[in-house]
């Protein structure tokens, strides 16, 4: 290793600012010269791709369940399909895979609850499930418990399930709609949370085998995720095309509105660093969101991609899939200009110093500009042009109502507190 | 019942007025009371009127005895204490209580009246009838809750408990969006190798093709299922315990760490070419190596000889191999490049000191031998002829025998004061504390070549008119004589200063060496006749070159390499103390000169050049101008309203009047005074340069609350051109961490060691926050920057 022997005198370095500005400059451009998220598609599915899920031990192994009641197994390293199961008929509503990654379940509309090996089967065998529960309604959607041998499953009410049986542990009904989804807490592994087609959100706590809490949006939720790394924050993406992050504490104002999408949001998923997520819209497109930031920091789309029904984080950060209409599943890079692969140290020194070049610089007009530079689609282009001057007429009639109404008739209500109907307790 | 907490009553008053009393009525007449109005009677408030007598004649006696009795016990009962009597049998029954109850009545049906007697209406009735006015005024139980809001309730304290076993989490969360750095995994797993066994057992073969292979194997009885540890190693591997392997691992690493922490440490050594840090780090040996032998000598007086035998062995063997001689390759290469190469010479002189030192004689003396001051003589005279008393002093050791003479360096000290003060004071400049000596060894260097030169001068005396330095230091050497140390007053002139000198003499020493080859010679005779040659030309354009350029070609010089700046005026003092001393600028004589002196020339034509060419621009008086028209601009312009005509005479050629022009014409207040007023090289102008804005930031951005701190956050470099490798790293270190490949699993109690405890016990919630709310993480503030 070859040691320069240098002089850190300021007069020998002038213009530092100047100079810094200029790299972050061009780190910005390079950034954006080599933001290709886009990796590979895995097609296969003959339907729309209805939900996927992570295995929780895999990082190359991922599944995912279309609209014709297949589930196919895929290896993500070889961009594969490595086994396909006609699970169910219809549609295959929701899966999720058990804690230990030995097994997966999934519901369908056939009003089953099936349990199937991740092993594919042996030589020989039949590609069968190890259970199969018959229920007497529609199950929507299911969610395992994070440490015990518990899962969840929604429908007409939030049915809790031991492996072992055929019948719930109990059932938990709040109001009598249809429950979309429904999640458990990773980190308060008691906790559960379901939306329901009544526009409402609903904590339950298994302990007590009781409901907790009740908000009512203006418009339904279509699911929600928690947070992994903040054991009360849970993000609801909504009809409305927003999403919402709550503080399960204070349920009467969201934390944070997340808007960017213009059409409705379908499914939302939290990386495991806690600090993101990444939303799938109705509208064609995915957009990634920082936790504590209103506006998307990244949107994908492509031509070919229609609209995004389920979308998940992987489990090292690294990559985004998801599952859309015409019966693919893309994956994704979470950075969109990261360079994949091992990188030298000399490499990854420039990187860090590129990044935070970037982060120092990024208030600067020209910066900003190229750092924030997206290709949009036309339609969604169109569409959120259309929705700005829709949001501002709005504005301008609530203005013009308040002043011509009595002073302190027409009270300032925020943003936040504007999407909320009630808190039922 | 509403006659029961009732006092007994007076008959004689309440007579009429106790209904139901019908047998008392319908019964015998009454009894004379001796005290009237207490006589009672007492009957039986549900006897009513259906219980009329039965046995009237019977009943008729019996009734008079009882009355009797009752009468008696009112009687005595009025003397304050009431005194149950046992009743007396006084006749034979069938019926016999054994409560002492007489079986009088036996027959008769029991009256309640009777049985509320010995109720004390004050002091036992008081509570009960306190309850009972109390469960009089009770409502009737209310109905139970309706099922929704019991549900509601419960759903409220379960929501209330569950949030605070939530909140638990704040903390941590808050600390984990404030940190500076989260590395994910939080927790780093070790990576556990499933054994093989466990893999094989689980498998079977299935398909013909691996039962086919699976059989072929059994044939060949290779080992499938065996236990991949004899038991031995089982058991070995269960002695040792996880920690201590650990440990021993832990041991081990740092081992190896530390070892090859010194390999690296010795290569780098090694690999230093700083001639200097050799020479320091040999003399730091050398010091050592003498201290050791003091203590060697006072100690162990054998061992010391044994070992200054030693040395003699090594100084025997280099005068045998005349190792460090200038005639090896190297040495004759170094000679080549000593002429210009500093580093060179020095390391020419310093093997030369090399082989002066190994080939001095040692001198064996016992310690109780020496008395202080005779070995100096004898040193000086004997053994080491050549080194001067003043190097001695300083560096004793050199002598080869510890102890450092104390007197003598007095006595040398007192002579330099005397003799040259001045040189004292230019040695004291130059010298460095550490350098000491280093001066010492190559003053007996500049001995041992002016010895040589002395030699050498006999052979060939052709060779002292060369150069007048060279002339006129000669005389004063000669006084010395070969074998005696030289005057303490030449060695303090000569002092440190000596080297450059001294080199030049040991590109000549060498030619006086033993015995060299032809192309050595012709080597060396060239090189001497380019020095004469350089000397001559200097000796020739020292007259033409007009002062000036002389200064010049001074300023140069003192441009150039600090200790050749230093060793130039002391190569004068040994010339001519006087020329020092009279402060006249003298010429230095340096082969690069007549270079000099016609870049100078060339510097002459090329301003000439320049001021031609540009001749006729004055960029003062523009700049001068340039400035008054910006000042001139500055200036705040009076606002002209005079319209012409209003209330005076119209028509071509008539100007308003002074009044008019006096009243509308408005003056501004003067500006306030220019920032560049006092500075006259410079225009300041504070307009806003649009084409700057920009690029300029123009909001305050939201997590700064002054514009000056976001302006230090800009000014401040991060990267390496700017900052130490340490402080880059740090500065540029990503907010999350995360590892290719790795599961990144959801938070758990497990990962925060103070939740661990609070949630295994699971009761205390180390925190309460639930009614308060948190701050409100993302609010944005947004105030204009300057």
């Amino acid at each position: 290793e070859l040691m320069i022997p240098r002089n850190y005198d300021p007069a020998l370095h002038p213009f530092e600012v100047p100079r810094e500005y200029t790299r972050a400059l061009n780190a910005t451009k390079l950034e954006r010269v080599f933001a290709k998220p886009f990796l590979s598609s895995l097609d296969g599915h003959r339907d729309g791709v209805n939900c996927m899920a992570k295995h929780p031990k895999s990082l190359s192994t991922v599944l995912s369940g279309a609209c014709d009641g297949e589930v196919k197994i895929w290896n993500l390293t070889k961009r594969q399909c490595v086994r396909t199961i006609q699970a169910h008929e219809g549609f295959v509503r929701g899966m999720c895979a058990r804690f230990c990654g030995t097994s997966f379940f999934t519901v369908g509309d056939d009003k089953t609850v099936k349990q199937w090996k991740m092993e594919s089967p042996e030589y020989g065998e039949e590609e069968e499930p190890i259970h199969t529960i018959l229920g007497k309604t529609v199950y929507t959607g299911i969610d395992h418990h994070w440490k015990e041998a518990v899962f969840a499953t929604c429908g007409h009410q939030v049915d809790i399930w031991d492996e072992q049986r055929t019948s719930p542990m109990c059932s938990l009904t709040w109001g009598f709609d249809s429950i979309s989804s429904v999640k458990f807490n990773p980190i308060e592994t008691y906790l559960l949370g379901s939306c329901a087609s009544d526009r409402n959100i609903v904590l339950y706590d298994m302990r007590k085998s009781t409901p907790l809490k009740k908000v009512i949006l203006n418009m339904r939720t279509n699911t929600l995720c928690w947070n992994p790394m903040e054991a009360f924050v849970f993000t609801a993406a909504n009809e409305d095309y927003n999403l919402y992050s709550f503080d399960m504490r204070f349920l009467e104002s969201p934390m944070m509105v997340h808007m960017d999408h213009v059409s409705a949001v379908l499914d939302v998923d939290y990386s495991p660093t806690g600090k993101e997520f990444v939303s799938a819209s109705f509208d064609k497109s995915i957009r990634i969101f920082p936790v504590d930031k209103g506006h998307s920091r990244e949107v994908y789309h492509t031509k070919r991609m229609q609209h995004v029904i389920t979308v998940k984080w992987t489990s090292d950060n690294k990559y985004i899939l998801c599952g859309s209409d015409e019966m693919n599943i893309r994956l994704w890079k979470a950075n969109a200009s990261e360079k994949l692969g091992v990188l030298a140290p000399r490499e990854k020194a420039a990187m860090n110093y590129n990044q935070k070049l970037k982060e120092k610089f990024q208030y600067h007009p020209k910066i900003r500009r190229i750092a924030q530079h997206r290709h949009l689609p036309k339609s969604i282009f169109c569409q959120i042009k259309e929705q700005r001057i829709m949001r501002e007429a709005r504005r301008r009639k609530e203005l013009n109502r308040r002043k011509h109404s009595k002073p302190g008739s027409m009270p300032f209500v925020s943003e936040r507190k504007k999407h909320i109907v009630a808190v039922v307790k | 019942m509403r006659s029961f907490g009732r006092p007994p009553v007076p008959c004689g008053l309440r007579w009429p007025g106790t209904p139901g009393h019908g047998r008392c009525r319908s019964g015998l007449s009454l009894w004379p009371s001796s005290v009237p109005g207490i006589a009672l009677c007492r009957a039986p408030a549900w006897a009513g009127p259906g219980s009329v007598t039965v046995s009237a004649v019977c009943q008729g006696q019996e009734d008079g005895e009882r009355r009797h009795q009752q009468l008696l016990e009112a009687v005595s009962s009025l003397s304050g204490r009431r005194r149950r009597k046992l009743a007396e049998r006084t006749e034979a029954s069938t019926q016999v209580s054994e409560f002492n109850v007489s079986c009088k009545g036996a027959g008769e049906k029991l009256v309640l009246s009777e049985l509320l007697q010995p109720i004390r209406p004050k002091s036992a009735l008081s509570t009960v009838k306190k309850e009972l006015t109390k469960v009089k005024q009770k409502k009737a139980v209310e109905l139970p809750l309706s099922k929704e809001e019991a549900e509601r309730v419960v759903r409220e304290a379960a929501y209330v408990r569950t949030s605070k076993d939530v909140g638990r989490w704040q903390q941590v969360v808050l600390q984990n969006r404030r940190a500076e750095q989260l590395v994910f995994p939080l927790k780093q797993e070790i990576a556990t190798v499933v054994p093989l066994e466990q893999v094989v057992s689980a498998w079977k073969a299935r398909t013909p093709l691996e039962q086919e292979i699976f059989g072929l194997l059994h044939k060949t009885k290779q080992p499938i299922t065996d236990p991949l540890l004899t038991p031995e190693e089982t058991a070995s591997l269960q002695a040792m315990s996880l920690e201590e392997a650990r440990q021993r691992r832990a041991e081990l690493q740092k081992a190896r760490v530390v070892q090859s922490y010194y390999e690296a440490k010795a290569r780098r050594e090694k690999k230093i070419k700083s001639k200097k840090y050799h020479r320091v780090l040999k003399k730091s040996k050398r010091r050592k190596a003498l201290k050791e032998f003091e203590l060697l000598h006072k100690s162990d007086p054998e061992a010391a000889l044994a070992k200054l035998e030693e040395l003699e062995q090594l100084r025997m063997q280099e005068r045998m191999s005349l190792k460090h001689q200038n005639k090896g390759k190297w040495a004759r290469s170094r000679a080549i490049m000593a002429k210009y190469d500093l580093e060179a010479r020095k390391a020419m002189q310093e093997q030369l000191a090399r082989n002066k030192e190994l080939t001095q004689k040692v001198r064996v003396e016992l310690p109780e031998e020496e008395p202080s001051d005779v070995p100096e003589e004898d040193l000086t005279s004997e053994t080491v002829p050549t080194i001067p008393v003043g190097a001695s002093g300083a560096n004793p050791w050199m002598l080869g025998k510890p102890s450092g003479p104390a007197e003598e360096l007095k006595v040398q000290e007192g002579l330099e004061n005397v003799a040259v003060p001045d040189a004292v004071e230019s040695k004291e400049e130059m010298e460095k504390d550490d350098d000491e000596e280093d001066m010492s060894e190559e003053e007996a260097l500049l001995q041992d070549f002016m010895q040589k030169r002395q030699v050498r001068q006999q052979q060939a005396r052709s060779l002292e008119e060369q150069g007048a330095d060279e002339t006129e230091a000669v005389p004063e050497l000669p006084g010395d004589g070969p074998i005696h140390p030289i005057s303490a007053e030449d060695q303090a002139s000569v002092g440190i200063e000596q080297p450059p000198q001294a080199q030049e003499e040991i590109l000549l020493s060498e030619q006086l060496g033993r015995v060299q080859t032809m192309d050595d010679v012709d080597a060396l005779a060239s090189e001497e006749r380019v020095e004469e040659q350089e000397k001559l030309v200097v000796a020739t354009a020292e007259k033409p070159v007009p002062a000036r350029a002389e200064k010049r070609v001074q300023q140069q010089e003192e441009g150039r390499a600090g200790d050749k700046r230093a060793k130039k005026p002391a190569k004068k003092k040994i010339i001519s103390l006087e020329a020092v001393l009279a402060g006249k600028p003298q010429q230095v004589q340096c082969p690069s000169l007549p270079v000099v002196v016609e870049e100078e020339e060339g510097g002459i034509d090329q301003r000439g050049v320049i001021t031609e060419a540009f001749a006729g621009d004055d960029v003062v008086a523009d700049f001068t101008r340039e400035k008054r028209k910006a000042e001139e601009a500055a200036k705040p312009q009076p606002v002209n309203l005079v319209l012409p005509g209003w209330g005076e005479w119209g028509g071509t050629g008539l100007k308003p009047s002074a009044r008019k022009i006096k009243r509308f014409l408005l003056k501004p207040p003067p500006a306030p005074p220019r920032k560049d007023q006092h500075l006259p090289h410079v225009i300041m102008s504070e307009r806003r340069n649009i084409h700057a804005a920009a690029h300029q930031v123009s909001e305050l951005p939201f997590p700064f609350e002054r514009h000056q701190q976001f302006e230090q956050s800009i000014r401040t470099p991060v990267g390496a051109t700017w900052n130490t490798q340490r402080a880059f790293q740090k500065l540029t270190t990503p907010r999350i961490i995360t590892r290719s490949g790795h599961i990144i699993k959801p938070l758990s109690a497990e990962d925060v060691p103070d939740m661990a405890t609070t949630a295994g016990t699971g009761a205390k919630p180390a925190l309460e926050i639930v009614p308060q709310r948190p701050e409100p993480p993302l609010c944005r503030r947004r105030r204009r920057a300057r």
